[in-house]
């Protein structure tokens, strides 16, 4: 049973933060002026860019008629790990990304109020220190927010991983990218935290039905504190740009 | 070469907001519960789960009586009908153009919507269907009016009155469609001698005066007689603009920049305000400055607070 030692003997992560503990989150809401919504989010040091585009009118190939067709493009950029590597934008890894990121964000987009029109997603990882994919998620869940399309809740991605206490299992929040290096499970929830649906999960490497529960519940608690955070920034977002309809005229 | 160059770090990026005397609403952010469904019907910006009404979007709450609505701060624009667009022409289709109007679907231009020369009850004949890439074509922008919006949400525009159609030489700038203030009118001729349409999708067009409102409405007859005339002349709308004319499009264009980075509504008193206060700077391309930027917009929010206060 015994893993990576990830835990200091006071209960303390590599990085310092306790068990239950997330990275810290800065997040900005309309950093570009072209796209209808853009968002940018700092979990820890993974960094990421979203810009939306749409909804408008879709390409004559993709048009559905049942509701908005959800595009998503996710790249990494050349200079986002240590080691310095160009990534194509079809390569599988992005490619896998973007098939995710649409499936935890078209959960939380109110789909069919806009049929036959498309809505683009374009994440951009500009430093990527773990978690890169629950960041994406969240940045694209602000800048949805800020392009005005109806969501029916909020979409927060976090990820947890199991640490071994003596014989005790302690499940570890947010993971970075050292303790995704030094092995042991990985699990991925994305979630719409306020009516407690899940819309993605994914675990990499193995982990015993007994100790998955605390693992879940603990990613899940992320979600809703992740949720929290976001609400915050979208509020002071909004009292920021507020501008009352004036009644003046001449 | 020396030029004037200008750099901030990101730290001390310059904060746009213009303190308005406006107190802050309540808003509403998505998934959270606005009130029970029993006394109230749902609007836009809002659906209904476990018998209750839940906002979609990040915004403010609207009541009309038993609707309740929740706005964004910014959006696609929602055409309703009798507004004024600005729109590009993207396909010309089978009696019919296709343009973008910054709506969530494309609008439909149908070629029994616009004026051909020769009169209003004209029949439209299969020659008119061959010659419609001359009277507008991929790329060019028009002015029209929402006629009608289809069922499934996109716009049916018209031209037929004298006031809309292509627009010829200016400048068009786009910005949020929440910030263009509903009035009466939305062509204006500004005492500075530019035309400015304020288009309800978000579309700004500025353009030199003359040519396009006073001599048309001025002299009708005269000018749908040259029409029948000259029919599909692609350059009757091209004259030269006198500097003096370019040099106050691009500071009407710079004020609206500063305007918008403020998020102060846009209408012609607003427009009018900040183009005056704007001669502070003499160089046109000083307003281009973040600082420069942030005072023309408090100096017009200055002067509409003292009309307001009156």
């Amino acid at each position: 049973m015994p893993g990576p030692e990830l835990l200091s003997s006071q209960g303390l992560r590599l990085d310092g933060r306790r068990p239950d503990e997330l990275r810290r989150i800065r997040c900005k809401l309309g950093v570009f002026t072209q796209p209808d919504g853009s968002a940018y989010l700092e979990q820890g040091n993974t960094k990421v860019l979203a810009a939306v585009y749409g909804p408008h009118q879709a390409a004559k190939s993709k048009l559905s008629t049942e509701g908005v067709v959800v595009n998503c493009q996710y790249s990494m950029a050349t200079f986002s790990t240590s080691e310095r590597k160009n990534r194509p934008r079809g390569d599988r890894k992005s490619q896998e990304m973007s098939l995710h990121l649409r499936q935890a964000l078209s959960a939380a987009i109110k789909t069919e109020l806009y049929p036959r029109s498309q809505i683009d997603i374009y994440v951009e990882v500009l430093q990527a220190d773990g978690g890169a994919y629950c960041a994406s998620v969240n940045a694209a869940t602000l800048a949805l927010i800020d392009a005005g399309v109806p969501l029916k809740a909020y979409a927060c991605a976090c990820t947890s991983s199991v640490a071994w206490r003596g014989n005790h299992p302690e499940a570890l929040l947010d993971v970075g990218h050292v303790e995704e290096a030094a092995g042991g499970v990985c699990l991925t929830v994305a979630a719409l935290p306020s009516v407690d649906s899940i819309a993605l999960l994914e675990m990499s490497h193995r982990l015993h039905m007994d100790y998955f529960e605390v693992v879940m519940s603990r990613a899940m608690q992320g979600c809703k504190d992740i949720e929290i955070i976001l609400d915050k920034a979208v509020r002071e977002h909004l009292a920021e740009g507020w501008t009352k309809p004036d009644v003046i005229t001449i | 070469m020396s030029g004037h160059v200008s750099i901030t770090l990101a730290s001390e990026r310059v904060n746009h907001s213009v303190a308005a005397n406006n107190e802050i609403p309540r808003f509403f952010t998505p998934g959270e519960v606005v009130c029970d469904l029993h006394d109230f019907m749902r609007g836009h910006g809002t659906y209904v789960e476990d018998d209750k009404i839940k906002s979609s979007v990040a915004g403010v709450m609207q009541r009309v009586n038993k609707l309740i609505c929740v706005h964004p701060l910014k959006s696609r624009y929602v055409g309703e009908i009798g507004d004024v667009v600005v729109g590009r022409v993207l396909e010309v289709q089978q009696k019919r153009w296709r343009i973008e109007t910054n709506s969530r679907l494309d609008s439909i231009l149908m070629l029994s919507a616009v004026n051909l020369p020769g009169g209003e009850l004209r029949r439209r004949s299969a020659e008119d269907e061959m010659a419609m890439r001359q009277i507008l074509e991929e790329g060019d922008l028009i002015s029209a009016e929402v006629q009608s919006i289809y069922s499934d949400g996109s716009l049916a525009l018209h031209t037929r009155s004298l006031k809309y159609g292509k627009l010829w030489q200016g400048v068009m700038v786009k910005v949020f469609p929440s910030l263009i203030a509903r009035r009466k009118n939305h062509f204006h001729i500004l005492p500075c001698g530019i035309s400015v349409i304020l288009g309800n999708n978000g579309f700004i067009w500025m353009g030199p005066q003359a040519q396009n409102l006073v001599s048309r409405e001025k002299d009708d007859n005269l000018v749908s007689a040259s029409e029948n005339e000259d029919n599909y002349d692609c350059y009757k709308g091209l004259q030269t603009v006198t500097r003096s004319n370019r040099e106050a499009i691009a500071r009407l264009k710079n004020c609206i920049a500063a305007l918008v980075a403020s998020k102060m509504m846009l209408d012609v008193t607003t427009l009018i305000f900040a183009y005056e206060e704007s001669f502070k700077y003499e160089e046109v391309k000083e307003l281009l400055d973040p600082e420069a930027m942030l005072d023309v917009a408090f100096l017009t929010q200055h002067r509409l607070n003292t009309i307001m206060d009156e």
